[in-house]
């Protein structure tokens, strides 16, 4: 059949022709260009508009950037170096950059012990953030906060590890009783963990070496870039389990329990957290036992964690509110009590919507420690308008300075903001 | 201790609340530390130094007090403090002595409850101008910008100096020095004024300090001092003591260089008694009998403490003025040591 | 006649306050509340054991004692030897007016980034997205100090205008900016200025009227009155020609250099320039993302079915985008708002006279009255934020998709 044809069809493609480029009106660059620069005359205006702040932006700072000093040991040798030609001053960062991470007063032979327990800390949170690691991790997990108070504050071993211990105890018999009910589970287990914290109290005490192992270090001299991730994570991470306490009082129906949490959310709420810090500052020392000398380090930990769990528990109320009430039915249907309802049910699903809110929350609150400053601590903020900008060599050194500490900030919150949304597209389990 | 604190907070804390003791020189013992809250820095009266130890004026008598109780000059924790956390962490008992520049003044020595346990530098209120500006009198301030510390005697003494003087200015309240500094080189105030003394700190710091000028007036009364809380007079009195040992010493000629020999062989009886050869005066406060001379081997007498961290020789450059000994014409004068 | 029979009454055991779930709740209820009490017992107990210690009381007599301070930008009569109660007033009256101030810039910022956002020009989208994420990353306190060094560091100093040949000139004759604020001509009142003033706030009520007319107008009739034009010259004309009967009674005072500083005019310190635009600047980026998640929340399908209804697109934006994107815009721009005026405590920072500065700052100083003044402090940012979260609820309640 084929054969017949074959003579009166004098050619038949058998492949399609390629397409061919479309002409540069239509496609390539120049249409990009065009498309999305200046399709309008408004649009190519703005075009302009931003081009030329570009311009302005670039040719300001380039030359400052790229004309850095990094080795001189002062302003004005500095000053000198540049002769007049426009310049950045970054020796005063090459110089003063252990101030800068480790405030003034953590010894220098030290520092190796805040920079490994942020290098475990990666380790740590590895698991947390990742769902698909192996779960086998979350075991160093679980001890990293014992890990990392001992080598950044350093002192008898003894401290870290009876706190372990106390938090052991604490989960050993709560888990035996956990199948019975929850409440007495968590009682129990909050009891089991305060008699070995006592206990350990004074048997550390009495282990007590004549020189540790590691030096012991006063938080007062903590500072730096490192005070602020400190006050950071540990607010943070000791926020979160206040806030879903807090969240669930609020959502709760019996009125005393709500009218506690709503009154502490709503009161926190309302406050700037430099009028909380102040309280740390200047009145908390009054609300402490005589002589319990409770340092400032601390108090600050426990204002920011108060400030930091009500906007969590608010977050954490609008995941719950979010869940549809066939949820809280089909769990009560199930026959589980409110604390398996939760623990089982709602909470993981209110968690997941929360996600975005908490890191945002954490973002906002990382930022905030730059506050502190305010009340005399020395984190980063604090050593730039303290002890680096007071000293004879560096004073008048300002956009250097601040734009290292903008930058870590930036790396660090873009950070955290960028998981957040990939975390978002992972845990977006609902079928759209 | 402090770890029982963080991790049992309530439990100890519980056992501890019946105990409001007010004596601390207990407490210092115990701790073996004492607290001494300072400035956050202001160059030869208290800042740390390049590698993290405080040095300076107010340092040097917590650590005479240091040595005199716990014979350790070392064995001092220094709490920076700025004008508005310095009197809670002292009445909070956050710190057992403040030698921060405080300007002793009724209300702080009554209704704020605390004793000043004397004066270690007499200061005045003074400002300090670019020399462009051709000012040569407080009283020619009209309508100037002033740069004032927020939190200080000095920005009372500028309200009631200017309203004495019926004439205007414009207030830029700052937090610390550093920053009054930087304000003031930027031009963003005519004029910088502070206790004359943190004037002549401050501008030692400065690129060019020939630029700038004092003015002559000093407006205010300011006799510096340390402080303690109200109530506990021993502790007081030790602190006091060890103030006025520092300055007698400097009376008597006694130095850290030559107080070895002095202790063996001085006809001088006064001598005797403060080095502890003669007498029993540290077990009248509670201490051993060798307390004055630990706190003048740490940081030398009053006069050399001066003379090495704010005195003519250093940048900061202060003359002894009202600050020298009453036999040399100024108002040191120490009661006898008897 | 009941087959089923009551489950007998038990007798109540004490095991029940746990296992029973009628009396549980009270039992939960007794916990907590014995818990509050001790721990209020507990710290109140310390407070005053460690005020009697250090032999303080609690007492609010220093706020009717003459604060003995000067504030440098005072909306209020205000002098020395005022009472520090009058120092606090000053310093909540300047609190207000950055917060105003900045909410209202910070709008405008935000707005114009969050549309610019959407915007189908690639460049201005990613410079927008910059600005967003750059200043949303980096702390307000930064933002604050950075801006306020250049203020201080990068302008003028008012010396620099003096002489023959000055450095830096006046712009236009009449506006001065220097490192110590901004000088601009200020209104001086003449006699019948009054009369001036009242007849401009006329006018205002004048075009509320009219637009509501207007709109009557439209509903009843469907008669389309002109909206803009009108509404300008009822707001000016009568005003302009009332200003020019009278006889040009209100006048402008000129800055000018004399001594060490302007002197007239109005001055707006460095510090509030510095702290208002920080402010408004870095809630800016924030609320840009609240403009441009409202403008998405709203589905295609809105703006699609205006337009087959024949809709201009301006008008699809006033009558069909808009007012569904503001839906979801407010309640977390009020929220910004209140975050601004929290953060204009920062003004300690720059030495701006807010209520942290005078307050919480100055005069918690000079008295020592710690706890008091900080206390009282709190409680004001506490009446503030609590009034704002109430209008935001009245207006969620208001604006709450009724369904039927």
């Amino acid at each position: 059949m084929s054969d017949t044809h074959a003579e009166s069809i004098a050619f038949v493609r058998e492949s399609s022709l390629p397409p061919a480029a479309p002409p540069d009106k239509v496609g390539g660059p120049l249409k990009w260009v065009k498309d999305n620069l200046f399709p309008t005359w408004a649009n190519a205006i703005l075009t302009l508009v931003a081009l030329y702040f570009l311009y302005l932006l670039l040719a300001g700072s380039l030359p400052w950037l790229l004309n850095g000093v990094w080795s001189a040991s002062s302003l004005s040798e500095c000053r000198e170096i540049l002769d007049g030609a426009s310049g950045a001053c970054f020796s005063v960062l090459s110089e003063r950059w252990h101030q800068l991470l480790f405030g003034f007063k953590y010894p220098s032979d030290q520092y190796w012990r805040p920079t490994l327990a942020l290098v475990l800390l990666f380790l740590a949170a590895a698991p947390v953030l990742f769902i698909d690691l192996p779960r086998k991790m979350l075991l160093f997990t679980g001890l990293y906060p014992f890990l990392a108070f001992w080598l950044i504050w350093g002192g008898p071993i003894w401290g870290p590890i009876f706190a372990l211990l106390g938090v052991v105890a604490g989960y050993i018999v709560y888990s035996r009783l956990v199948q019975k009910s929850f409440a007495m589970a968590l009682a129990g287990g909050i009891v089991a963990a305060v008699i070995v914290w006592y206990v350990g109290g004074f048997i550390g005490e009495a282990l007590r070496p004549a020189s540790p192992l590691l030096e012991a270090i006063p938080s007062r001299d903590l500072g730096g870039f490192m005070l602020n991730m400190m006050l950071g994570i540990t607010c943070v991470s000791l926020s979160l389990p206040i806030g879903i306490a807090l969240a669930l009082g609020r959502q709760s129906h019996l009125p005393i329990v709500k009218g506690i949490c709503v009154v502490f959310i709503e009161f926190v709420r309302g406050v700037p957290l430099i009028t909380l810090l102040f309280v740390a500052n200047v009145m908390l020392a009054y609300f402490f036992p005589p002589g319990s000398g409770v340092d400032l380090f601390i108090r600050v930990v426990i204002m920011i964690t108060m400030f930091s769990s009500a906007y969590i528990a608010e977050v954490i109320r609008g995941g719950l509110a979010a869940l549809p009430k066939g949820q809280y039915e089909a769990a009560d249907s199930l026959g589980l009590d409110y604390a398996q309802a939760m623990r089982l049910i709602i909470l993981p699903q209110a968690m997941k919507i929360s996600i975005p809110g908490i890191v945002n929350i954490a973002v906002g609150l990382f930022k905030d420690t730059t506050l502190v400053s305010v009340i005399s601590l020395f984190d980063i903020i604090g050593m730039i308008r303290g002890p680096i900008l007071a000293s004879t060599d560096w004073n008048g050194v300002y956009w250097e300075l601040f734009m290292f500490a903008s930058l870590l900030f930036f790396i660090v919150c873009y950070g955290i903001s960028q998981y957040s949304q990939w975390l978002e597209r992972r845990l977006a389990t609902d079928h759209r | 201790m402090k770890k029982t604190v963080i991790f049992g907070a309530l439990t100890v804390a519980g056992l501890a609340a019946g105990a409001a003791g007010a004596a601390t020189l207990d407490d210092v013992k115990a701790r073996g530390k004492l607290n001494c809250g300072v400035t956050t820095g202001l160059a030869g009266f208290a800042a740390p130094n390049a590698n993290g130890e405080w040095e300076g004026f107010d340092v040097a008598v917590c650590r005479a007090v240091a040595a005199a109780v716990l014979g350790d000059k070392n064995a001092v924790e220094f709490v920076p403090t700025t004008g508005k956390t310095r009197f809670t962490a002292l009445a909070s008992g956050e710190i057992d002595f403040l030698a921060r520049n405080t300007t002793w003044t009724f209300s702080r020595d009554t209704d704020l409850k605390f004793d000043f346990i004397g004066v270690n530098y007499y200061d005045g209120q003074g400002f300090m101008v670019p020399k462009a500006l051709g000012v040569s009198s407080a009283k020619d301030l009209d309508g100037a910008t002033v740069c004032i510390q927020t939190g200080t005697t000095t920005e009372l003494n500028l309200a009631d100096f200017f309203r004495k003087n019926n004439i205007s200015y414009e207030p830029v309240p700052v937090e610390t020095n550093a920053e009054g500094q930087q304000q003031y080189l930027a031009g963003a105030c005519d004029t910088y004024t502070t206790d004359a003394s943190g004037l002549a700190a401050t501008r030692a710091t400065f690129e060019t300090p020939g630029d700038h000028v004092l003015l002559p007036e000093i407006i205010s009364k300011e006799p510096l001092g340390p402080l303690v809380r109200h109530g506990d007079n021993e502790w007081g009195d030790i602190t006091r003591w060890v103030l006025n040992a520092l300055i007698a010493a400097e009376e008597l000629g006694i130095t850290s260089a030559n107080i070895e020999e002095m202790t063996g062989n001085t006809n001088n009886p006064e001598i005797a008694r403060l080095l502890g050869t003669e007498g029993t005066l540290g077990e009248m406060i509670g201490l051993d009998n060798e307390w004055a001379k630990r706190a003048i081997m740490a940081e030398g007498n009053y006069g050399e403490i001066f003379a090495k961290n704010i005195g003519e020789e250093t940048p900061i450059g202060l003359a002894r003025g009202l600050n020298a000994q009453w036999t040399d014409g100024g108002l040191l004068y120490a009661p006898p040591v008897r | 006649m009941t087959t089923f029979s009551d489950p007998p009454k038990a007798s109540f055991r004490p095991s029940m306050l746990l296992s029973d779930t009628r009396y549980r709740s009270i039992t939960f209820q007794v916990i907590a509340l014995a818990l509050l009490v001790t721990a209020i017992w507990y710290l109140g107990s310390n407070l005053a054991a460690n005020l009697r210690a250090a032999g303080l009381n609690i007492s609010f007599q220093f706020l009717g004692n003459p604060a003995g301070y000067d504030i440098n930008q005072t909306l209020i009569p205000y002098t020395s030897q005022s009472s520090n109660l009058q120092a606090a007033w000053v310093g909540i009256i300047n609190t207000l007016l950055v917060s105003f101030l900045a909410c209202v810039t910070a709008t405008i910022f935000g707005v114009i980034a969050g549309v610019l956002r959407l915007s189908n020009n690639w460049l201005v989208r990613k410079l927008m997205a910059g600005y967003v994420e750059i200043f949303r990353n980096i702390p307000v306190l930064i933002w604050i100090l950075i801006i306020y060094t250049i203020m201080t560091a990068a302008m003028p100093a008012p010396s620099a205008f003096r002489g023959d040949d000055p450095a830096s000139t006046m712009m236009l004759g009449s506006f001065a900016f220097t490192n110590r604020g901004v000088y601009i001509p200020g209104p001086v009142w003449g006699p019948g200025s009054m009369i001036v003033m009242a007849t401009f706030v006329a006018s205002v009520i004048g075009v509320f009227a009219y637009r509501r007319y207007a709109t009557k107008l439209l509903y009843d009739t469907g008669r389309l009155l002109p909206m803009l034009w009108p509404s300008v010259a009822i707001l000016l004309l009568p005003t302009i020609i009332m200003f020019f009967i009278m006889g040009m009674p209100i006048g402008l005072d000129y800055p000018a250099l004399k001594g060490f500083n302007f002197r007239g005019g109005i001055q707006i310190g460095a510090p509030l320039i510095a702290l208002w635009f920080a402010l408004s600047i870095y809630t800016g980026a924030f609320i840009a993302e609240n403009v441009r998640a409202g403008i998405q929340a709203v589905s295609r399908g809105q703006s699609e079915a205006a337009a087959a209804l024949g809709l201009r697109p301006g008008r699809v934006m006033n009558l069909v985008v808009l007012p569904q994107a503001l839906r979801v815009i407010i309640p977390p721009l009020i929220s910004n708002y209140l975050n601004i005026t929290k953060n204009s405590s920062l003004a300690i920072l720059v030495g701006y006279a807010d209520i942290t500065a005078t307050l919480g700052g100055i005069t918690l100083n000079q008295t020592g009255r710690a706890i008091e003044c900080v206390v009282l402090l709190m409680l004001f940012y506490l009446v503030i934020s609590l009034g704002i979260s109430m209008v935001m609820n009245v207006y969620n309640n208001a604006t709450k998709l009724k369904e039927r």
